[in-house]
C-alpha cells in the first residue's frame, strides 16, 4: 500500500483509477477553464477579505471581528471549494473531468505562485539593483556584502551560530536522551517534558525569559536582578554587562536558541535511541563492551541518520534566526546576524538591494541542506 | 523515527521494563538528570515567579529571594497581569487568536484539496507541479517579505488580518501539500475505488473518506502551523506592523515591551506568560501531535 513519495510518469495509469477520458484533453478551451477555475478560490477569498472593511476597522467589536474572521476564514474556504466543484459538475462530463483537478489543486498553486515563486524571483532581481531598485548594478551588492565591515560581521556571526548552536543542541540532546532512557518510565516522561517545554515558547518570549538571566546593573545601582550577575556578585565579582561584552555576547544569545532547540533534538533522538534493537546492545555487552563503548560504537552509529536530520534542521533554524537578536540587542555591539541584518537593511536603512542580496545569501545557504533533508525524508518514506 | 507523522513509535523494550525499579547503582544518572532539569527549568521558573511579584519587588530584588518569604501573602500579586492586559495585551491576545486560527485552517483546507488532487487525480503537469511544490520548501520566509509588502502596500492591505492569513497560508503550503499528499497517497486505492463504485464523486470521496482518514497528519500539521503562527514575530511585524496598535499580536507587543527596557521590567514577566499560555496548553494537551508535527517540519525551510 505504499505509494512512492515522488510521482513517476509511468505511475499515472496504474495507481490512478480516476484517469477518466478527458483529463488529458488539452484543447485551449479546457485550459482556459482550468486556469479560471484555479483562480476563482484565491480571487474570491482576496476580494471577500479585503472588501470587508469592518474586518480591519478598529471600531468594530473585537469579538465580532474575530468570530466573523474565523467563520469566513474557515467555513468560507470550504464553501468556495464546494461551489466550484458544483460549478464544474455542470460542465459536460469530459470537460468536467479535465477541469476538476484544477479546482482542487489550482488554488494552492496560485497562492504558491503569488507568495513564494514571484517574490523569490523579484528578490533575486532586486538584489542586482541599487538601494531604491532603480538602477541595475550587477553584483555590486554582493561585493559589498563580502567586503564591508558590518556585513562581514553579520556573515561571520551567522557562521559561528551555525557551527555552535546545532552541535550544542545535538550533543546536549543526545546526552539528555541517553540519560532519560535510564530513568523509570514516569520520571523519564516528566523529565523529557521539562526539557522539551521551551520548544513551545516563542523566540520573543524566550528572549524575555533570558532578560532575567542576563540583566545588568552597574555596581551601586541597586541589587542585581539578573541571575548570572547575582551569582557573580555573590562570589564577590563585579557585575558584567553580558549582552555588551564583545564577542562573548554572541554566545549568550546563542544560549537562548540552544535552550529552546535542545528539547527538539532530545525528543527525536530519544525515539531513535529506543529503536536501537536490544539484542544488538546485549551482544556488545556480552562481548565485554562497557556502557560508553556500547553508546559510542553501537547506539551512535545506528542512529547516525537521525542525528544528521536533527543537526540540519536546527542548522536551518539557526541561519534564519531573527527574533532573538532583534529583541535582545538589535544587532548592536557586534551581534548582528544575516537574517537580522537583512531586515535592518530593508526597514531601517531602506537599502533594498543589499537586503535582497542578504536574503539570496540565506537562500543559497539553506538550499543544499534542505535538499539533503527532503531526499532523506523521501528515502525513509520509500522504505516504509 | 524521523518525520513520519503517522507511524507509531516502535517499542522494542520487553513488557517488563527493568528501568522501573529503583537502583542505587543508577543514582549518578538521577543526579545528572536532576541537575539538567533544574538548569533547564530555572529560566522559565524565574519568569513565572516574577510575574506574580509586586512591581517594586521585581525591580528591587532577584526573583529567587522569594524563597525567603514564600508564604507572605503581601509579596504575591496579580497586579502585573491586570496591568499588561489593560495595556493592550488582552487586545493583542484576541488579535493573535484572530491571526492564528484562520492562518492554520486556510492552509490546511487549501493544501488538503491540492494533496488529494496530486494523490488521486490525473491531470497534465501533475508530476512537474508537485516537484515544484516540494522544491518551494527551500525558500526562506525572508526572501518573500519585500515583494509581498510592496504589493500589499499598493493594494492598501498592509495591517489587515486577511493579508497575514494569506501570507501564512502561502508560507505553510509547500510543507502541508507535501505531507498531506504523501499521507493520502499511501491510503489503499481499493478504498477509493469501492467508494467510486458506490457512486461517490471526488468531492464526496474527499470529504467523507479521505479527510477523516487523514486526521493524524492533519492534526500534526495543525499543531505545527499553530505554533509557527502564534510564535511568529517577523511576519506579524512586517505585515501587521506596529503602526496600528489595535492590530498588533502578542509577540509584537511583547517585543515592544522588551524594547522599553528597565522601565517595563515589571511588566515583562506577566506579558511573556500571557503570550505563552496557549502554546503551553497545546503543548501539554496535544504533545503527541506536537512531536509528530515538529518531526515532520524538519523538511521546511
Amino acid at each position: 500500500m505504499t505509494t512512492p513519495p515522488v510521482l513517476r510518469d509511468d505511475e499515472v495509469e496504474v495507481s490512478h483509477p480516476h484517469g477518466q477520458p478527458g483529463s488529458h484533453d488539452n484543447s485551449p478551451q479546457v485550459w482556459l477553464l482550468r486556469i479560471l477555475s484555479a483562480l476563482v478560490v484565491p480571487a474570491v477569498l482576496g476580494l471577500f477579505f479585503f472588501t470587508f472593511g469592518f474586518l480591519q476597522d478598529p471600531d468594530t467589536n473585537k469579538i465580532v471581528q474575530i468570530v466573523v474572521a474565523i467563520i469566513v476564514g474557515v467555513g468560507g474556504v470550504w464553501l468556495l471549494f464546494w461551489a466550484m466543484d458544483r460549478l464544474v459538475s455542470l460542465l459536460p462530463e469530459r470537460a468536467g473531468a479535465g477541469v476538476r483537478p484544477f479546482v482542487f489543486a489550482g488554488p494552492a498553486l496560485i497562492l504558491l505562485g503569488f507568495y513564494l515563486v514571484y517574490p523569490t524571483i523579484d528578490t533575486i532581481i532586486t538584489s542586482l539593483r541599487d538601494r531604491s531598485g532603480e538602477t541595475f548594478v550587477g553584483l555590486d551588492n554582493y561585493v559589498l556584502i563580502f567586503t564591508q565591515g558590518p556585513y562581514l560581521e553579520a556573515l561571520r556571526n551567522s557562521f559561528v551560530w551555525a557551527v555552535i548552536v546545532p552541535v550544542a543542541c545535538v550533543v546536549l540532546g543526545l546526552a539528555v536522551a541517553t540519560l532519560a532512557d535510564l530513568l523509570p518510565r514516569k520520571t523519564e516522561s516528566t523529565f523529557k517534558s521539562l526539557i522539551f517545554l521551551p520548544m513551545a515558547v516563542s523566540f520573543v518570549g524566550a528572549s524575555v525569559v533570558f532578560t532575567f538571566i542576563y540583566n545588568f546593573r552597574p555596581e551601586g545601582f541597586g541589587a542585581q536582578i539578573g541571575l548570572l550577575n547575582a551569582i557573580v556578585s555573590a562570589f564577590g565579582g563585579s557585575p558584567v554587562d553580558w549582552l555588551r561584552m564583545p564577542v562573548w555576547n554572541n554566545l549568550f544569545l546563542m544560549v537562548i536558541l540552544i535552550w529552546t532547540q535542545t528539547g527538539f533534538a532530545m525528543v527525536i533522538l530519544s525515539s531513535a535511541i529506543k529503536g536501537v534493537p536490544d539484542d544488538l546492545l546485549e551482544a556488545a555487552r556480552i562481548d565485554g563492551a562497557n556502557e560508553w563503548q556500547v553508546f559510542r560504537r553501537i547506539t551512535v552509529p545506528t542512529i547516525a541518520s537521525t542525528i544528521v536530520v536533527v543537526w540540519t534542521t536546527i542548522l536551518i533554524t539557526t541561519w534564519k534566526v531573527y527574533d532573538i537578536v532583534a529583541v535582545m540587542t538589535g544587532g548592536r555591539d557586534g551581534t548582528s546576524v544575516v537574517a537580522e541584518r537583512m531586515v535592518t537593511e530593508f526597514f531601517t536603512f531602506e537599502n533594498d538591494g543589499v537586503g535582497a542580496a542578504l536574503a539570496v545569501v540565506l537562500l543559497v545557504l539553506v538550499t543544499p541542506i534542505l535538499v539533503i533533508n527532503i531526499r532523506r525524508f523521501r528515502e525513509q518514506e520509500a522504505t516504509r | 523515527m524521523t518525520t513520519v507523522a503517522e507511524r507509531p513509535v516502535v517499542k522494542t523494550k520487553a513488557p517488563k521494563d527493568p528501568h522501573d525499579s529503583f537502583s542505587v547503582a543508577r543514582s549518578p544518572v538521577y543526579l545528572a538528570c536532576a541537575v539538567i532539569a533544574v538548569i533547564w527549568v530555572i529560566p522559565a521558573l524565574g519568569l513565572m515567579i516574577s510575574s506574580f511579584r509586586t512591581p517594586s519587588d521585581i525591580r528591587g530584588s532577584g526573583w529567587w529571594t522569594v524563597f525567603g518569604s514564600l508564604f507572605d501573602a503581601g509579596s504575591w500579586t496579580l497586579e502585573n497581569y491586570a496591568t499588561v492586559l489593560d495595556q493592550g495585551f488582552s487586545n493583542s491576545f484576541a488579535n493573535s487568536l484572530a491571526v492564528t486560527i484562520p492562518a492554520v485552517v486556510i492552509p490546511i483546507t487549501v493544501a488538503a484539496f491540492a494533496a488529494y488532487a496530486f494523490a488521486w487525480m490525473d491531470f497534465p503537469g501533475r508530476t512537474v507541479l508537485f516537484a515544484v511544490v516540494v522544491g518551494l520548501m527551500v525558500v526562506p520566509l525572508q526572501m518573500t517579505l519585500i515583494p509581498i509588502l510592496r504589493i500589499y502596500t499598493d493594494l492598501g492591505i498592509t495591517g489587515t488580518f486577511p493579508g497575514v492569513w494569506l501570507a501564512h497560508t502561502g508560507f505553510g503550503l509547500p510543507l502541508a501539500v507535501y505531507l498531506l499528499r504523501n499521507y493520502m497517497g499511501s491510503l489503499p486505492s481499493s478504498l477509493i475505488e469501492s467508494a467510486e463504485i458506490d457512486g461517490a464523486d471526488h468531492f464526496k470521496i474527499f470529504t467523507r473518506l479521505i479527510i477523516p482518514l487523514s486526521m493524524p497528519v492533519l492534526a500534526a500539521f495543525a499543531t505545527l502551523q499553530f505554533l509557527w503562527v502564534w510564535n511568529d514575530y517577523l511576519v506579524a511585524l512586517v505585515f501587521l506592523g506596529v503602526a496600528n496598535p489595535d492590530s498588533t499580536v502578542l509577540t509584537v507587543d511583547l517585543a515592544a515591551l522588551k524594547g522599553r527596557g528597565e522601565g517595563a521590567l515589571s511588566l515583562m514577566p506577566a506579558g511573556a506568560m500571557v503570550s505563552m499560555i496557549l502554546p503551553l496548553v497545546v503543548f501539554f494537551a496535544l504533545q503527541k501531535f506536537f512531536v509528530r508535527g515538529l518531526t515532520a517540519g524538519s523538511v521546511k525551510g
